[in-house]
């Protein structure tokens, strides 16, 4: 990638030479190139999927049952209703399972004997619920603890899978945590401690900033397919998006609602992702020396 | 260039300019290194001694100005960057070994992978240099956990192991203690002896005029003064060339 950066310091007595005029243009027409394949390319790629499709013998049924604008425009205000469960879900079960992992992923790294419980409940607890299929995980919660006929527990469906999802992801979540702290170098750790910081404080002023913006990607990742799967607490009857879309679709045989809730899931994960991007984006600029090779 | 070959230039820079966001790095500056001679880049801290290095290698892409690598201009955009950065070994202040693979490994990488030698073929080779180097006994340790001079040797080694037309030091002994600082300008001593041609940049003054053919004093971006280690560090012209030198003798240093 090439920047074309006027000259930043207009110096008494500078002008850019001709060899540098010479190289800019040069530098200008490989990026004009550049472009013009890229926009054919994607021109072409284009054209022949949307023939390849529509061309396809079944393709006018298709379009009806599955980008019916008709069904479209009754689904979507219902979907978007059984998306706000999703939202809340997302919101609560995502900060919770960040908070739950870290101090699993904590736990997991604490050094001496005395933490050997400690240590040894967080690795059961990460190896057992990252191996338990969620399904599983969703079904004994939600009708196995109201089963128990418990006073004062809940049998909300929304909040036991909730919790059901938060025992699971929590455990995903520990380890990309882990993975993150083992990435700092050992040479960090000393350089805390023998500024006399203690074991604790090394972690929370020097090894976890590091490691949490390493892992930043893999976590985004995690919460967006936690976002997806908030539709599971479904099967106990909650009304999400997908079984919004899913009473509609079963009624008239139409699966445009299906689609309607597909995009709607699509577009509510791009944003983060670009935002997270900008966000690394710019703390890496201001921390990079130099150019890049 | 007429000049016969063996005579003409390794490196020779033209007006190199460069500057980061507002600040201007190098200004106009030009540079000749012949074969088998030793140029030593002295001056302060932000003189911009490391950014020539830099551009040297490609590392930055110069504003202004033009670089060639015998003969060939490498700024030229049409240039193929890894090819050049082929014929030239870098050693960095801060050793950047590959702290994954063993002094070996960091050795063969670069002959294996980018050289086409066998492993066999490249595991001698890496052997025979780093025995003559002293540091047959470290072959399979792990970066760190060798001594900061055995670790700048070892990168010497990684950069002399594919056989480099042009070596550049930037600031190789700034992270050591002055034992071990002996210890690394003694080897490059020896790949001077080898012929190697250099560029170094510098703290160590005495070690600058006991190996450099050539002297240049950077002050900010500009190469102020140039000639023999006699001619600069014996009669410096400038004003600023013998302020930035008596700095260096009070603080015990040449």
């Amino acid at each position: 990638m090439t920047l074309h950066k006027t000259p930043a310091v207009v110096e008494d007595g500078y002008a850019p030479s001709e060899r540098r005029i010479a190289r800019e243009r040069y530098r200008r027409g490989r990026t004009r190139r550049a472009t013009a394949i890229a926009a054919t390319s994607t021109l072409v790629t284009g054209a022949v999927l949307f023939l390849l499709i529509t061309g396809s013998p079944g393709w006018t049924r298709s379009k009806e049952t599955f980008f019916s604008a008709h069904y479209a425009r009754v689904a979507l205000p219902q979907v978007m209703e059984g998306l706000w469960l999703n939202l809340r879900l997302l919101a609560v079960c995502g900060a919770a399972v960040l908070v739950l992992g870290l101090l699993l992923a904590v736990a997991r790294t604490l050094r001496g004997p005395v933490f050997f419980p400690v240590r040894a409940l967080a690795t059961a607890y990460t190896d057992f619920f990252r191996g338990l299929p969620l399904i599983i995980c969703l079904l004994m919660v939600v009708f196995g603890v109201p089963a128990l006929r418990l006073e004062g527990v809940t049998t909300d469906p929304v909040l036991l899978g909730g919790g059901a999802l938060v025992l699971t992801y929590s455990a995903y979540v520990a380890e990309v945590f882990r993975a993150g702290i083992e990435s700092v170098h050992p040479s960090q750790r000393a350089a805390a401690r023998s500024l006399g910081l203690s074991s604790g404080q090394a972690l929370r002023f020097v090894v976890l900033p590091q490691a949490v913006r390493r892992v930043v990607p893999p976590l985004l990742n995690d919460l967006v397919s936690l976002q997806k799967d908030t539709g599971l607490v479904s099967i106990a009857g909650a009304v999400d998006a997908v079984y919004a879309a899913q009473i509609i679709a079963s009624k008239d045989f139409n699966y445009t609602p299906y689609v309607v809730a597909g995009l709607v899931f699509v577009a509510l994960t791009i944003p983060m992702t670009r935002l997270t991007d900008w966000v690394t984006a710019r703390m890496d600029r201001r921390r990079a020396q130099g150019g890049l090779v | 260039m007429s000049t016969a070959a063996g005579t003409a230039p390794v490196l020779r820079m033209e007006a190199v300019r460069k500057s980061f966001g507002t600040s201007l790095v190098l200004r106009d500056v030009d540079l000749e290194v012949a074969p088998h001679t030793v140029t030593a880049l002295i001056g302060a801290s932000g003189s911009g001694k490391s950014t020539l290095l830099r551009c040297a290698n490609l590392l930055e892409e110069v504003d202004d100005g033009a670089i060639w690598l015998d003969g060939e201009e490498i700024t030229d955009p049409r240039a193929d960057a890894d090819a050049v950065r082929r014929r030239i070994g870098v050693v960095f202040q801060a050793y950047n070994l590959f702290p994954h693979l063993t002094v070996l490994q960091n050795i063969t990488l670069a002959p294996r992978r980018v050289h086409g030698l066998s492993r066999a073929q490249a595991e001698v080779q890496a052997g025979e240099l780093l025995e003559r180097l002293g540091l047959g006994a470290k072959a399979d340790e792990y970066p760190d956990r060798l001594s900061g001079g055995q670790q700048q040797r070892a990168a010497i080694v990684r950069a002399l192991a594919v056989r480099p037309r042009l070596l550049l030091l930037d600031e190789i002994t700034a992270a050591l203690d002055p034992e071990l600082v002996g210890e690394v300008l003694g080897l490059v001593r020896e790949v001077k002896e080898d012929g190697m041609t250099m560029v170094i940049a510098t703290h160590e003054m005495a070690f600058a005029r006991e190996v450099a053919d050539q002297v240049c004093f950077l002050d900010a971006g500009v190469v102020l003064e140039r000639g023999t280690p006699e001619e600069v560090f014996g009669t410096p012209r400038e004003e600023r060339t013998r302020r930035f030198l008596r700095r260096i003798v009070e603080a015990g240093r040449l």
